[in-house]
């Protein structure tokens, strides 16, 4: 289901919705984890998953699936939710996160749970995996296409940009890289603590394509990963602008956030408030 | 019993030493508020730079600060600090010798939730591999303390290994200790434990209990890891012919390994070595974990009587 219209718009939304009540519930449960960073992903992951990628749960192995590599490998929350909703396993298994046996481990890994592409957490590494697969993509004319999604506090890795200049050089056009730009990092805002900016300016210097967008409308997350598979000979860059925390106010913008889970009573509050949106919007 | 987390004593010990050492810079990488480094960064901004999350820029920034004369204290968690940074603190830290001390948190299983992928177990192999360095795992917060002002007054490179939770204080405040002695806190001629950081207090825990089965059991702190006290470990071996070491790492590379390449050379006896056994950590409560991978009172005692059967068995 490739087309932008007032029915995948819905679906979308609705999945974000849905992908944004899991995270909280999730991490409501286990008492630990990373939520900022996660809810600041939801639109972007609902887009991903439920529109542009090629991936069928039956068959988490097929050779020519598109694959996803979540490079900020913290929001695992948010990967969970959306591999739950999409089949990987029952929405159920959610409540076991960073428990002790557990396939949903603190940070994503591939050889626990089937859906996640690669073993990620140590930030700055994913990307580096995603020009990797790209490659492999390239080499056996395979057709499928590689996502990745990186925070922006990320970017102030070094290995992002050895990552990056690799791409541009072996002119991977099967990748796409997403920036999570939700301007804060753990120690406060990304431009005090190491200021990456400009972010599209480096990306465009190093040879990619650069698209910029709000990362919470998923109409222009949809155009822009549309527009990206047009554009031949060149990695395509996707800077979204995104609010950390995005979609409960008392956890939006707030860098107490990124490592926090939710307490039970900020759980519920966190949940209503995702209802209230989602009821108003007519999202049900 | 008190507890504290050795992280939290060495945030305070770092703004004392602030207070005493003009010279005295610190960095982190995104961690201060883990790490504890902030609340250096709070009392002496000038002094504290944050190198963003860019762990390799940060070790290769303090080479330079240091040679240019400060006195530099340089923390992440041990995944970032004694790995991914590896080969700058390898040749930019410890090639050049350098006075920089790579403070590292969230070492060992006890990060708990965060999972392999942040729980680094082989970090003192690392580091004790690399020369110039000096390796110190402190069991408790008095003891981080002390190690920190020591290390301050010891020319070169240094990896302090410091954990994540609050652990019992087994020392007092004013505890002192020495780099490269180690500390005999009781004492028995059936076996010897030697252990470091969290494993010390459980090592103690698991003597007495040997001790009401009659069997009497010597208990050293081990904190420095290099350079290691020979001279107490091949005494230990002499005394006892059976030693037993403990550490909250793989045993490979670590403080069993270094007891064991000494008594090899020195006097071979039997050296059982309790750790990780050569795996991956993985998500948990950090005392969920420990019961997993056998880092426990119980399993000290096992592996006690486990020794103590082959010593009988050889004579
Ligand atoms: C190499 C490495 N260094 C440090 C960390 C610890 N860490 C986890 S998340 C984080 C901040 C990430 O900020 P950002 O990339 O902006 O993520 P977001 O805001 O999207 O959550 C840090 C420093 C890590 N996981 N990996
Ligand atoms: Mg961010």
């Amino acid at each position: 289901m490739r087309e932008i219209n007032e029915q995948s718009l819905q679906l979308i939304a609705k999945k974000a919705v849905t992908i944004r009540k899991n995270i909280i519930t999730m991490l409501g449960e286990s008492g630990s984890g990373h939520t900022g960073g996660s809810m600041s992903a939801a639109d972007i992951m609902a887009c991903l998953y439920f529109w542009e990628m090629n991936i069928d749960a039956s068959q988490p192995q097929a050779p020519g699936r598109d694959r996803f590599v979540l490079s900020k490998g913290h929001a695992a929350p948010v990967l969970y939710a959306a591999l739950a909703e999409k089949g990987f396993f029952p929405v159920e298994d959610l409540m076991s996160l960073r428990k002790l046996g557990s396939p949903l481990q603190g940070h994503p890994d591939m050889r626990k749970l089937a859906g996640v592409e690669a073993s990620t957490g140590s930030l700055g590494q994913g990307i580096s995996w995603a020009v990797g697969m790209a490659l492999a993509g390239k080499m056996d004319n395979a057709g499928y296409r590689v996502y990745t999604l990186l925070g922006d506090g990320e970017l102030e890795e070094g290995m992002v940009w050895e990552a990056v200049m690799a791409a541009a050089h072996y002119r991977l056009d099967n990748l796409a890289a997403i920036v999570d730009n939700n301007g804060l990092q753990i120690d406060g805002r990304v431009q005090d603590v190491m200021d990456v900016r400009p972010i599209a300016a480096k990306f465009a210097a190093f040879n990619w394509a650069v698209i910029e967008i709000d990362g919470h409308q998923p109409e222009q997350i949809m155009t822009a990963l549309e527009k990206s598979r047009s554009i031949k000979g060149q990695p395509t860059a996707i800077i979204a602008k995104t609010i950390k925390g995005k979609g409960c106010s008392f956890m939006e913008d707030k860098a107490e956030w990124h490592g926090t889970a939710p307490k039970k009573d900020e759980a519920e509050r966190a949940l209503e408030e995702i209802e209230a949106y989602a009821h108003a919007k007519g999202i049900c | 019993m008190e507890k504290q987390a050795t992280r939290d004593a060495y945030g305070e010990a770092l703004v004392e030493l602030g207070h005493l050492h003009e010279e005295v810079v610190v960095l982190d990488a995104d961690l201060s508020s883990s790490t504890k480094t902030a609340g250096f960064a709070k009392t002496f901004p000038e002094r504290f730079f944050n190198a963003g999350i860019a762990e390799q820029n940060m070790i290769g920034m303090s080479a330079g600060l240091a040679a240019a004369g400060k006195t530099v204290f340089a923390s992440s968690f041990a995944m970032f600090a004694a790995g991914r940074a590896f080969e700058q603190v390898r040749n930019s830290l410890a090639y050049a010798n350098l006075n920089v001390k790579v403070c590292a948190t969230h070492a060992g299983l006890t990060v708990g939730e965060d999972g392999g992928s942040h729980q680094a177990v082989e970090d003192i192999a690392l580091m004790r591999a690399v020369p110039n360095m000096c390796v110190v795992v402190p069991a408790d917060g008095p003891s981080t303390k002390a190690a920190l002002f020591q290390l301050y007054e010891r020319q070169g490179p240094a990896y302090l290994r410091l954990g994540r939770p609050a652990v019992p204080k087994i020392y007092d405040n004013k505890m002192d200790m020495v780099i490269g002695k180690g500390i005999e806190l009781r004492t028995g001629n059936d076996a010897a434990i030697i252990a470091c950081g969290i494993m010390v207090e459980k090592s103690l825990q698991a003597a007495r209990l040997l001790a009401e089965e009659g069997i009497q059991v010597t208990v050293v702190d081990m904190h420095t890891i290099k350079p290691i006290d020979s001279g107490m470990i091949i005494h230990l071996a002499k005394t006892t012919g059976a030693l037993l070491t403990a550490e909250e790492h793989s045993i490979l590379g670590g403080l069993g390994s270094a007891v064991a390449e000494i008594t090899a050379a020195e006097c071979p006896v039997l050296v059982e070595r309790l750790g990780i056994n050569d795996k991956f950590g993985q998500s948990g409560a950090p005392d969920q974990l420990l019961e997993h991978y056998g880092l426990t009172v119980q399993e000290i005692i096992n592996k006690i009587h486990l020794l103590l059967k082959k010593k009988k068995a050889i004579k």
